[in-house]
């Protein structure tokens, strides 16, 4: 477990360090870089070939070195008369929708980053760093010797307190055993009563939560090659999490708007299970085309589909009222708060303990984005605090919480 | 204290059994465990060990059940998601309300697929954005279990199955071929369905379409051909009256369009210290309806001498007729009251009469044309369509059907079997027709005497469109996948008249080809309705029928007693009998649920049961207390049945008054439950036998013989249960007195508070006269004021509090042990003149209290205070104690003494206890299919935790989110709860009080300033509730004003009072 977390440590740091060199070489590059995070990253990858083609040296290959800006415009209407554009729709089965969104220098930028690309280089992963020591066994023994130790003691003690009774000639009664002392038993016994009663109230405590659940699933999605490598945003498949109150888990459909184009993986990630076991990427995918009714060869769905039957993580009592649009919208909160590193995950599991206290300790520590009057900062819902805002105004408060806002009483997540 | 407002015989004599039950509020001894011994371990009603095995038990069962694994929860994404769908996000579509010729605009909130909740339309000019209580619950009736679930044919014994339309759509076409149809429906005002219905009559030579009305309005559209040369109903104005005068029309309740007419009404009813005026209604009838309890003036009559009254009115109006002389002072005052009125405010009148009888609505017309209210408040310009059935053509088709000329009769939307006042007659003449097709959604009466069903979509998951007002159209659209293998009535003729064309498609070109263009069919289909320029136009009145319909009218035949058929709030005409909200809704005015019942006067119940529930502190208490009624037999037109008698203050003395709706059976009665259905099952009994053919129209009145028998019957009534111990909580003025002085009316109120402050040396009663500390709601605190002007107790809020927060159905034996769940109740409070009494109608659900008592008494903290000023309930830390409950002043805190919905995740724990026959309906709503209907967005409450109003909370949350995802703080004012939603007259308003621009703000603090009061607010208790007093135009006494002297009634109450407490 603690080996597998200096892993994710180290990844996040090289990945860091990879952003940050990348990040300084210049900002049109970076620019491009996020534009196409952002817009084309689901279809498109710079240096290869994925639903749609790569982007590296696409002007050089088209007909023409802005063919490119009428392409992105007005697909529907080219690939039913452009010839470079038909070959496109043969080769990939499907063309892109416009993407009137994009300006033309954002396009610009786009291609300027790609063309400028360079793959991440690969550290290897968990290089140096102790393995995690746990000192709590070491601790363990030590405080069973020392008890063996006062307790040899205190039957030596009472053995040369006997000699010396016998060699005073003081009468005393037969000891007894200490195995029938009361005092050594009564203390066993109200040590036992604590240590189970903990343990039970802990175990009671801990009922129902699922933290670190990682079921199988019916296909192995790895979020790792998805989110991680590839770059998908998160709202791309889990886009109910803007609106809604769930983050939907994608439709079928979704999947395939990448999958009909891209048959066998072809990662250099490992594809591994939690038990070391290897998974082979393609096989994945073609369960996925069993599922949507795909035939990879034809490129049409000739069968009939059937809705995959995830297992399903991250489970709240029917009781409780949680909306992801409000913590993602109105509270910007990453996904990776509440759901950890998703991006270094092959399967899925449960990082956060998703029980009451971690809510509210959450809640009680997040600012909200609280409206300042003077600056108009913040989001305009909250002018109707005004008593708050004359409290930081007159220096009494200097932020407010989610728990100043009533983010902490049983009625807004329990209806 | 004074006892002004009484809600039931034992308050108003405070009895002393009244005063043990109002303190005795849980009625222990009706607990579950009540069998289980006679005298135990310390008297105890559960022994001892029974207690130790219990928990002994629950304490095994708890462990086992947390010590299992956690089960493994699948999560299924579409395969491939609909664009529309956001699961998790409801989808809002405009559609219409279709029941037997009602029309309601509304908008169906849809989550993930399902509708689970029904709201007014806003965009209609007609209802305001009003819902009706059956509107609201029309939603459940698509999960009905009763529904037939695929088009059967009855082969003599049972209904087989057929397995196709294909072959379903060749065997009809088989039998109907070259024979002469006849078409049998409800009144059916949708344009595309009477041209499909004409196309499909031209390929059947000789058919015909027959509209049958379970209720009929044939008087008025005969009496109407004959004054204005129109079959039809014009609109009326109820909003340009300043007088109005209904002759035993229940047009706030049950007449015509009660949603639109309350929407009228309300206009002119909201009276504010500025604007001191509102319309006067005075109301004669003959038993209490919900119309004529919200109105200033009443005046009883015998059913007989309805035509009197109206001929007297007509000649005192200066028509030239004879009119009969009327019994009694108060009648001939009231007549004259009426007149005076009508005299002073012609072209600003309108009279309303709810006859059937032709000759009467004649002699309305003539009165209306006296009053100058033709092309005033009566608007020809524009007719009404709901009802459109003439009785004679029913008449015509049993003939038809008997003699054989009438050989395929399809049926849809009408039930006659039952509603039909001689059901056999129909029935024996409907086994003879060859071909008989039911398009009907149940196995109903009629249905199971057809030789085809071929059930139709519910309208939730149909195309349609009505054209309620000429030129006024509502669109339908389906908001759910069909749940069975119907077919839309539509799509059958069109099938069978050889059509390929499918009913959507028809639908979709029938309206683009009106429309001219599809966008603006799509925008018609997005609004919900297409409404033309407001226009209004009188007719051409003739006055020839006059002197005749005089004549025929004189000769009513009068009796010692008679009988009023009327119908409820809830109930309708019955075709919604099966649906459990509507059946445990209370009776506006009766407060009975489940149950019909023989509604008589306390004179009566002395003169035939012996029973002085007014003189007699012993009979009234013994009448009251429990709930078994006396039986009485009713004997009318050759009929008889026994009913329970309810006695109800305000009814005529001679008249007893039993509802329709009720009594639904089938042919085999074991049946009932299966084909009609669990809630439908045994619930009253069937009033239609009583009504009867002059031989032009139905009558709904007759001559009576009324006998008591020694059988009782228990009824499940709810108004006794959550007293609140004679406290004043309801303020009442006229509006002479309000003008004069607008402040005279809570002069009590204000003088207490005052007092208290007072007392306390204090200046501000919220701060100061208390020990606790007030506490600042920083940002929204949420308040909600109740206009009891306005609130006519149409109970459509009931309903609609149900849908959308999950309140569960408890079945009548629940309600008589006291256990109903309704988070809003409409508390019905009588006061004044004990034989003819005004009724106050007081919505009462949380107050919200800032300084609330239950919230002192919780032990482990369930229930406690919001920054934003709401009580919470949270149901997963409540351990049921009920102290809370006991604590609260209103009593409105609801227990869940089982599991209603299903929600346990121990399946033993929906056994009943022992000793306790449960009805079949309390666990009713843990069917799976029933279960689609619950908001999923409201937690589904579990045994043993208390619940109550929560401000719908869900939609404030929701509504926040909205406001502050747009960054935009005014958004939260469009907040809307359930209850003010559904409000045909809008009396509730609610929001942010802290935002000065809100509705609520403005009310309390500007434009109702002089009429708003809390109730119990001597308590301290800060309700963020606030009600509005009630104004009545009237020149009477009003019974919460100081007037020097009391009135002859007070003082006889006064003298019940002393003998209570010499008694005690």
């Amino acid at each position: 477990m603690s080996r597998y977390r200096k892993i994710l440590k180290a990844a996040f740091a090289s990945l860091l360090l990879v952003a940050l060199v990348s990040f300084s070489n210049n900002v049109l590059a970076a620019d491009g870089e996020a534009l196409f995070k952002a817009n084309c990253a689901s279809c498109h990858k710079p240096d290869e070939d994925a639903t749609g083609p790569m982007l590296k040296g696409a002007r050089k290959r088209e007909p023409s070195p802005d063919w490119v800006y009428k392409w992105v415009y007005n697909t529907n209407a080219m690939v039913e008369t452009d010839p470079y554009a038909k070959a496109l729709k043969a080769k990939y089965g499907s063309v892109m929708s416009s993407q009137n969104q994009l300006k033309k220098d954002e396009i610009t930028a786009i291609l300027d980053w790609a063309d400028n690309y360079v793959p991440p280089v690969k550290n290897p992963a968990g290089g140096g760093g102790e393995p995690a020591t746990d000192n709590s066994l070491l601790f363990g023994i030590l405080t069973l010797i020392l008890a063996l130790v006062a307790f040899i003691l205190l039957q030596v003690n009472s053995s040369l307190r006997k000699l010396s009774d016998e060699k005073e000639g003081v009468l005393r009664s037969e000891p007894v055993p200490f195995y029938r002392n009361k005092a050594y038993l009564m203390t066993a016994v109200i040590a036992l009563f604590c240590f189970g009663g903990y343990k039970t109230i802990n175990a009671a405590i801990g009922l129902g939560r699922m933290k670190n659940y990682q079921p199988e699933q019916p296909i192995y999605y790895s979020h790792k090659v998805h989110a991680g490598t590839n770059q998908i945003n998160c709202l791309y498949c889990h886009s109910g999490a803007q609106d809604s109150k769930f983050s939907n888990i994608p439709s079928v459909n979704v999947c395939m708007n990448c999958h009909k184009g891209i048959k066998d993986y072809k990662g250099e990630d490992k594809l591994v299970r939690e038990d070391g076991s290897p998974v082979n990427g393609t096989a994945e995918i073609q369960k996925l085309y069993a599922y949507a009714g795909w035939n990879p060869d034809t490129k049409t769905y000739d069968k009939p589909g059937t809705p995959i039957e995830w297992v399903k993580i991250h489970n709240l009592p029917d009781h409780v009222y949680f909306n992801h649009s409000q913590h993602i919208k109105v509270g910007k909160q990453q996904c990776q708060t509440c759901h950890g590193p998703i991006q270094e995950m092959g399967e899925v599991k449960q990082f956060a303990e998703l029980s009451m206290g971690w809510c509210i300790n959450c809640h009680r520590e997040t600012k909200v984005d609280f409206y300042n009057k003077e600056t108009g900062a913040g989001n305009k819902f909250y002018s109707i605090y005004e008593k708050f805002h004359n409290d930081i105004k007159n220096g009494k408060m200097d932020s407010v919480t989610v728990e100043k806002i009533g983010g902490t009483e049983c009625q807004k997540c329990h209806y | 204290m004074e006892k002004k407002y009484w809600q039931s015989f034992g308050e108003l004599n405070q009895s002393e059994s009244f005063q043990q039950k109002a303190e005795n509020e849980f009625q222990e001894q009706l607990l579950p465990l009540e069998d289980l011994d006679d005298k135990g371990l310390l008297d105890a009603k559960s022994p001892r060990r029974d207690f130790l095995k219990y928990l002994g038990f629950s304490t095994a069962a708890a462990t086992l059940a947390a010590s299992c694994e956690m089960p493994v929860r699948k999560v299924v994404p579409y395969l491939k998601k609909p664009e529309s769908l956001i699961p998790g996000v409801a989808n809002y579509y405009a559609s219409t309300y279709i029941n037997e010729g009602d029309v309601l605009p509304v908008i169906v909130k849809q989550r993930d697929g399902r509708p689970i909740k029904i709201e007014g339309n806003d965009k209609s000019t007609i209802t305001g954005g009003g819902t009706s209580a059956r509107a609201q619950a029309s939603v459940l009736d698509l999960y009905d279990t009763t529904r037939l679930r695929y088009p059967t044919q009855n082969d003599g014994k049972d209904f087989k199955e057929i397995p196709t339309f294909d072959q379903l759509d060749k065997a009809i076409g088989e039998k109907l071929a070259g024979k002469p149809v006849v078409l049998l429906t409800s009144t059916l005002n949708s344009p595309s369905t009477t041209q499909i219905i004409t196309e499909f009559l031209a390929k059947y030579p000789g058919s015909r379409h027959v509209q049958y009305d379970a209720i009929s309005y044939s008087g008025m559209l005969l009496a109407n051909e004959a004054c204005y040369g129109k079959k039809a109903i014009p609109s009326y104005h109820f909003d340009n009256a300043k007088i109005i005068v209904s002759i035993g029309a229940d047009f706030l309740g049950t007449w015509l369009s009660p949603v639109e007419f309350a929407h009228q009404y309300s206009t002119n009813r909201k009276v504010s210290a500025e604007k001191p005026q509102m319309s006067r209604h005075i109301h004669f009838e003959s038993n209490l309806s919900l119309t004529g309890s919200n109105a200033d003036d009443r005046i009883l009559h015998k059913p007989s001498e309805k035509a009197a009254v109206a001929l007297n009115i007509l000649a005192k109006l200066g028509g030239s007729v004879t009119a009969p002389a009327l019994s009694g002072k108060e009648l001939n005052d009231g007549v004259k009251l009426a007149v005076d009125q009508l005299n002073a405010h012609k072209g600003e009148a309108l009279v309303v009469c709810g006859s059937n009888d032709v000759n009467l609505q004649v002699i309305v017309n003539a009165i209306n044309e006296l009053i100058g209210a033709n092309g005033k408040t009566i608007n020809w310009a524009v007719t009404s369509n709901y009802r459109q059935g003439v009785d004679a053509d029913i008449n015509t088709l049993i003939n038809d059907m008997n003699s054989g000329a009438a050989s395929a009769v399809l049926i849809y939307g009408a039930n006659p079997v039952y509603t039909y006042y001689d059901s056999k007659k129909f029935a024996d003449a409907l086994k003879k027709v060859p071909v008989s097709i039911s398009f009907n959604a149940t196995m109903d009466e009629t249905t199971e005497l057809c030789k085809y069903s071929v059930p139709a979509h519910h309208w939730l998951e149909s195309w349609g469109d009505a054209e309620p007002k000429t030129g006024y159209y509502s669109l339908m659209q389906p908001t759910i996948n069909p749940l069975f293998k119907t077919r839309a009535f539509q799509a059958s003729l069109l099938k069978w008249s050889g059509s390929a064309v499918e009913y959507d498609v028809y639908f979709r070109d029938f309206w683009t080809k009106k429309l001219t263009t599809t966008e603006a069919y799509f925008q018609a289909l997005q609004e919900g309705v297409i409404e033309p320029a407001p226009a209004v136009a009188a007719a051409t009145y003739n006055n020839a029928p006059l002197a005749d319909a005089v004549a025929k009218a004189s000769a009513a035949k009068a009796g010692k007693y008679e009988l009023v058929i009327y119908q409820k709030v809830s109930m309708g005409s019955g075709n919604q009998a099966n649906n459990p909200w509507l059946q445990e809704l209370p009776d506006p005015i009766s407060k009975v649920t489940w149950d019909n019942y023989a509604m008589i006067s306390p004179a009566m119940a002395k003169a035939i049961l012996g029973k002085d529930v007014l003189g007699s502190q012993r009979d009234g208490d013994r009448y009251e207390v429990t709930p078994e009624k006396p039986v009485i037999t009713i004997k009318a037109n050759g009929k008889e049945i026994s009913l329970p008698a309810l006695i109800i203050p305000g009814i005529h003395p001679d008249v007893v008054a039993i509802a329709v709706g009720y009594g639904r059976q089938s042919a085999n009665k074991e049946k009932t439950k299966e084909n009609i259905g669990m809630s439908a099952n045994g619930a009253g009994l069937n009033a239609y036998p009583f009504v009867s053919f002059d031989g032009t129209s139905l009558r709904y009145s007759a001559v009576a013989d009324i006998s008591k028998t020694d059988n009782v019957y228990a009824l499940a009534q709810t108004q006794v249960h959550g007293s609140s111990e004679s406290r004043p909580v309801i303020y009442e003025t006229s509006l002479a007195k309000f003008a004069k002085d607008p402040k005279q009316v809570l002069e009590e109120a204000t003088h207490e508070r005052e007092m208290l402050t007072a007392a306390s040396n204090g200046e501000d009663f919220r701060k100061d006269a208390t020990i606790y500390p007030d506490y600042v709601k920083p940002g929204a605190k949420w308040g909600m004021s109740i206009d009891l002007n306005t609130c006519t107790g149409c109970s459509a809020c009931v309903v609609a509090c149900t849908a959308e927060n999950n309140v569960s159905v408890v079945g009548k034996t629940q309600v008589i042990r006291a256990h109903e769940m309704h988070w809003l109740r409409i508390d019905r409070y009588f006061t004044g003149d004990i034989s003819n009494p005004d009724v106050v109608f007081q919505p009462m659900m949380c107050q919200h209290c800032d300084n609330a008592p239950c919230e002192n008494v919780c032990p482990v903290a369930a229930t406690n205070h919001s920054s934003e000023g709401l009580n919470q309930m949270t149901y997963n830390r409540c351990i049921g104690t009920r102290y809370c409950a006991n604590n609260c002043p209103f009593k409105v805190r609801r227990f869940n003494w089982l599991d209603y919905n299903g929600s346990d995740s121990f399946p033993d724990n929906q056994d009943p206890l022992i000793g306790v026959d449960l009805d079949e309906v309390t666990t009713q709503m843990n069917d799976d299919l029933t279960r689609m209907v619950l908001n999923p967005d409201v937690t589904v409450r579990s045994r043993g935790v208390i619940e109550k109003c929560s401000f719908c909370v869900q939609r404030l949350q929701e509504n926040k989110l909205i406001a502050k995802k747009a960054e935009d703080p005014s958004l939260i004012r469009n907040v809307k709860t359930a209850c003010m939603q559904a409000c045909p007259t809008h009396a509730i308003s609610f929001g942010n009080v802290n935002d000065k621009e809100s509705d609520v703000y403005k009310i309390r603090n500007i434009e109702q300033k002089d009429r708003t009061f809390y109730v119990l607010e001597q308590l301290h208790v800060l309700p963020n509730v606030s009600y509005l007093a009630k104004v009545k135009n009237t020149d009477r006494h009003v019974s919460n004003e100081k007037e020097e002297g009391g009135e002859h009634e007070e003082g006889k109450k006064e003298a019940h009072a002393e003998a209570a407490k010499e008694h005690a």
